[in-house]
């Protein structure tokens, strides 16, 4: 597959550097790597770090500002970054008020979070861990790893940052984060594979009138297969899925966020989000707010996913709290 | 026959750095298994940690087996990434603290080692026998040490159906349903396919045969 890439293992580092040129807002380190607002630590305030693979772009590292993310981890594509990049974040955006990890839930991250967590400790900075697993595709058992930590991340980022912005404690960040995720709900597809640069084809193979319902944001497998059909048809699959779970009931106010995995024109996320808001209109279901474009993507693949956050007034007020960051940026 | 031959931790450095050879020999076959039933990097992630392992053996003293076993540990946990690099570094950094302090191991100490690497990945992976991961490789190997070690075996039959065992375990992972990690999201969709840990985890025992062969008597 091409790519506007120099060399497949420069990739991320080159990003990052492109990252700093462009953003003075923020301090970019390279050994380990981490991405911190220029400003931090800010005294008093929580601090917020989350982290993942890179290749989701513009999440984490461009929700790295006021109102938002203190620190993103950025690992290798696709790949869970290491505790020593998340020990140096938590250090440098510690201001005394403790520190709040957003994990979303793959093995890899959970694993390398709850190191950095110990560390963190072992240091005498006080750490709360909240795992985001909002992805119905995944059936939560005992005899898996569990559901996938999908959009409602970027939601958890943007709430939790205005909340902590509010000198909101730890424990009621933390909660806040729990909040986000017990009321979201998410379901992915795709139309294409991405390729990662290291692997240089794509991951998966799909034939040009198939699509994948469930897809995860690396290419890993949904739930099942089937030929491509009109917008109106995918979307009431997804998201009668997503309003069962919950489950989402008539009279709701929700977010509702179409993200686009990265290969997806937004003239499409638009008529994904009309057949949306006609499909929960039909169910009673009141679209208050919305996020529509692409903003936790899978490389170059083609597709979308969608999120409900079922709203109160506090997460309303805290969703449109000023925020701003290279990723999403209103109020100010 | 009982065997007087220990391991030394300058053949603990030659097994790490032929065990990186391995890997990159074998990059592409790991990452070719992974992105059957996973994301298509442990080859690549592995590749990265254990050529970082080498660079940082190089320049420090090999007279601590703990030592040395702990360093490929800790750089493993910061190179890696994924779900390999806390599982790993854990199974290096639980064996270096099992042989913590000693020059060499005999037989029930390598044993030892690898019984309590193989708890620390068990604890950090909450994974068991038959979930389709590296403990199914690991596991029989330490069985077969243990029984090595009462049977009062030499260090090389020991070490010979520890590797047997492991690629038996390996082996018996292709026709499991994965229970952990990013293959557990395929369901039965992962039966068939061997796994990539249990692999790397047997590339690792088999190494150990070959190099520690030849520190015998």
């Amino acid at each position: 597959m091409k790519k506007l890439i120099n060399k497949p293992d420069d990739v991320v580092r080159e990003a990052l550097q492109g990252t700093a040129a462009a953003h003075p807002d923020l301090k970019v380190y390279f050994d380990p790597y981490y991405i911190v607002r220029a400003d931090a630590p800010v005294q008093g305030k929580v601090g917020i770090v989350s982290g993942g693979g890179s290749g989701h772009e513009p999440m984490h590292g461009g929700f790295v500002g006021m109102g938002m993310l203190d620190a993103a981890c950025p690992g290798e594509v696709f790949t869970s970054p290491t505790p020593d990049q998340m020990l140096e974040a938590t250090k440098a955006v510690n201001g005394g008020a403790g520190v709040l990890h957003i994990v979303k839930n793959y093995t890899g991250d959970v694993m390398n979070f709850e190191m950095a967590a110990d560390l963190g400790k072992a240091e005498g900075i006080e750490v709360e861990a909240v795992v985001i697993d909002d992805d119905v595709a995944v059936q939560d058992s005992l005899y898996t790893a569990g559901r996938r930590g999908v959009g409602a991340t970027v939601l958890a980022e943007k709430i939790t940052g205005a909340a902590a912005e509010n000198k909101a404690p730890l424990a009621d960040v933390a909660g806040l984060c729990k909040k986000v995720n017990d009321q979201a709900r998410s379901m992915g597809m795709a139309l294409t594979s991405c390729a990662t640069p290291s692997a240089g084809k794509p991951t998966f193979e799909l034939g040009d009138d198939e699509m994948e319902i469930g897809i995860g944001i690396h290419g890993e497998p949904g739930r099942e297969r089937k030929k491509l059909a009109e917008a109106s048809e995918i979307v009431e699959q997804m998201a009668s899925v997503i309003t069962d779970d919950l489950p989402f009931k008539q009279g709701d106010q929700v977010l509702a966020f179409v993200n686009g995995m990265g290969g997806t024109p937004l003239i499409e996320l638009y008529i994904v989000y009309n057949e949306l808001n006609k499909f929960l209109d039909g169910k009673g279901i009141k679209i208050t707010r919305n996020l529509i474009g692409s903003y936790i993507t899978s490389l170059e693949m083609a597709g979308c996913s969608i999120t409900l956050l079922k709203l109160d007034d506090e997460l309303t007020k805290l969703w449109d709290a000023p925020v701003r960051t290279p990723g999403l940026r209103w109020g100010v | 026959m009982v065997s007087t031959s220990a391991i030394k931790g300058a053949d603990v450095v030659r097994w790490i750095k032929a065990y990186a050879s391995t890997i990159a020999e074998q990059k592409d076959y790991l990452t070719q298994l992974d992105s059957a039933i996973g994301d298509a990097d442990h080859g690549t992630n592995m590749n990265r940690g254990m050529t970082a392992a080498v660079e940082k053996l190089d320049g420090g003293s090999a007279t601590d087996v703990g030592g040395v076993l702990k360093t490929v540990g800790m750089t493993l946990v910061s190179k890696v990434g994924g779900a390999g690099g806390p599982l790993y570094g854990t199974l290096f950094m639980q064996m270096g603290a099992s042989a913590a302090g000693k020059a060499e191991l005999s037989l029930e100490d390598w044993a030892n080692a690898v019984d309590a690497g193989l708890k620390g990945v068990k604890a950090r992976g909450k994974a068991e026998p038959g979930d389709k991961t590296m403990i199914d490789a690991l596991t029989p190997a330490a069985e077969a040490l243990a029984k090595a070690v009462a049977e009062v075996a030499s260090l090389g039959d020991a070490l010979s159906s520890a590797a047997a065992a492991a690629e038996d375990g390996m082996k018996a992972t292709i026709p499991l349903v994965a229970r952990k990690g990013r293959a557990s999201y395929l369901g039965a969709r992962s039966a068939g396919h061997q796994d990539p840990g249990a692999t790397s985890s047997f590339l690792l025992m088999k190494t150990a045969e070959e190099v520690f062969a030849d520190a015998q008597d």
